[in-house]
């Protein structure tokens, strides 16, 4: 049981994606490596990854972000709250119903980030800042590939 | 073994707990800044993951000045030797006119302007947040970094810092939505505000009556007021103005000269010890005559 450090290397190398120095011409279309994770292992081992950490991921993310602490946190957790409502329909899905949802939920994410900025800085409306969804959709059967692989073979359960 | 029946709270109890911390957190630090004393710590514990995650760039500079050809940098240096020699003739001219604008300043018995300690900084990262614009440097509160420090690059003024760490800091920049910074026009000395606009190279300047004496291609400079930036940086230049009477001040926007988007060494200005002079002389600097030495 003492696997579970796999998870949390998981999730380390996701912050560290997150910060990654990037051209600046192309870290608009950066996908939500923190949520994309995140929701893998809820929808896996929905027992091990909850919302508790996804909170503190958030509030990780909020710190390295410089955001005000809890913007990313509550995001995370409300897209968190709505996969472990339906991980068993999504382990079900196929791989493409698997990007609809997970257009939604990124969707959400940068909605809620958004909203939440709107109500503290009072940021504009620009298409900017949602390339993200795009990109993170278009990662997810890849990244869904990878993590499966490893839990299968570090037999995480 | 995977437990049939959910041990614990319910879903619902924990969410309801989770939101309710994230919507305290928010209104504690966003509207009240409750967590602003202790982020430097939080920097700090977190700092691991920026250093991990400027590691390729740094080894892509390593990398790229191990195989540097010869004839490059025979070119770089031909070209920094010229740059040298043109800024030692400007500098000559710059030490007299020094002098001689210390001498007027004796005269008028306006106070001197001394020199600030400079630190030299180099950037670490740029964040990834399309909310607010922000850099990462590698210097912190070991090197003197402090809150407010302004900090400029070859060409103008960049930000002031805003969270301190102990080996790193964050600059805020002059165009983030939140910024202002208090400059005057070099021409006539017309005293404006440039706010940012949240985008990287745009600064909207507020309040500028339609009578104002304003042109495009006017160069603002930090003003010294508000005692953050010291006098004369050149922040931005004047690139567009609406003059539209239906509105009750013009439309004034300026591009800031600091070459924001390819930022690589910065310089930090002063010193904490040292304060900024203020630009007016204070009531009891004045009573007890030490400003006419």
């Amino acid at each position: 049981m003492n696997k579970r450090y796999v998870i949390y290397f998981s999730i380390f190398i996701a912050l560290v994606l997150e910060v990654l120095p990037m051209p600046l011409n192309v870290v608009m279309y950066r996908p939500d490596w923190l949520l994309l994770v995140l929701v893998y292992w809820n929808v896996a081992l929905p027992q091990r990854v909850n919302l508790g950490l996804a909170f503190t991921c958030g509030i990780i993310l909020d710190i390295l972000l410089g955001n005000s602490l809890g913007v990313s946190s509550l995001a995370l957790v409300v897209v968190i709250y709505v996969s472990s409502l339906h991980y068993q329909r999504l382990r079900n899905y196929s791989i493409w119903q698997q990007m609809g949802v997970l257009a939604l939920l990124t969707a959400l994410f940068n909605l809620v980030i958004f909203w939440l900025q709107h109500w503290l800085t009072n940021v504009y409306f620009q298409f900017n800042y949602f390339w993200p969804i795009v990109t993170t959709v278009f990662l997810w059967p890849w990244l869904f590939w990878l993590l499966r692989k490893i839990r299968r073979q570090m037999e995480l359960k | 073994m995977k437990p049939i029946f959910n041990r614990g709270p319910t879903l619902e109890s924990r969410l309801l707990i989770v939101v309710v911390l994230s919507l305290g957190l928010l209104i504690s630090d966003g509207l009240y800044g409750v967590f602003k004393p202790v982020r430097s710590l939080l920097i700090t514990i977190v700092s691991p993951v920026q250093y991990i995650a400027s590691l390729p760039a740094v080894m892509l500079d390593a990398s790229s000045d191990r195989i540097i050809s010869q004839e490059q940098l025979i070119a770089e240096n031909d070209k920094l030797v010229q740059q040298l020699v043109a800024l030692q003739a400007d500098n000559q001219r710059y030490q007299s006119l020094l002098a001689e604008n210390e001498q007027l300043r004796k005269l008028l018995g306006a106070p001197l302007q001394n020199d600030l300690p400079k630190t030299v900084a180099e950037l670490m990262a740029v964040d990834n947040n399309p909310y607010s614009l922000q850099v990462l440097i590698n210097q912190g509160s070991l090197n003197g970094v402090f809150n407010a420090q302004p900090v400029i690059d070859d060409q103008g003024v960049v930000g002031q810092i805003v969270d301190v760490a102990q080996t790193t800091a964050r600059v805020l920049l002059v165009s983030d939505l939140s910024h202002a910074i208090p400059v005057r026009i070099l021409r006539n000395n017309l005293r404006l505000i440039a706010n940012g606009s949240g985008e990287l190279n745009l600064l909207n300047i507020k309040h500028v009556s339609h009578s104002a004496d304003i042109a495009e291609g006017d160069i603002l400079v930090t003003s010294g007021l508000g005692n953050v930036f010291p006098e004369g940086y050149p922040v931005a230049v004047v690139s567009q103005i609406k003059r539209d009477e239906g509105r009750p001040f013009a439309l004034v926007k300026a591009i800031p000269l600091a070459r924001l988007d390819r930022l690589r060494y910065l310089l930090l200005l002063g010193k904490e010890e040292i304060p900024l002079t203020p630009l007016i002389p204070t009531e009891s600097a004045i009573n007890t005559g030490e400003l006419y030495e």
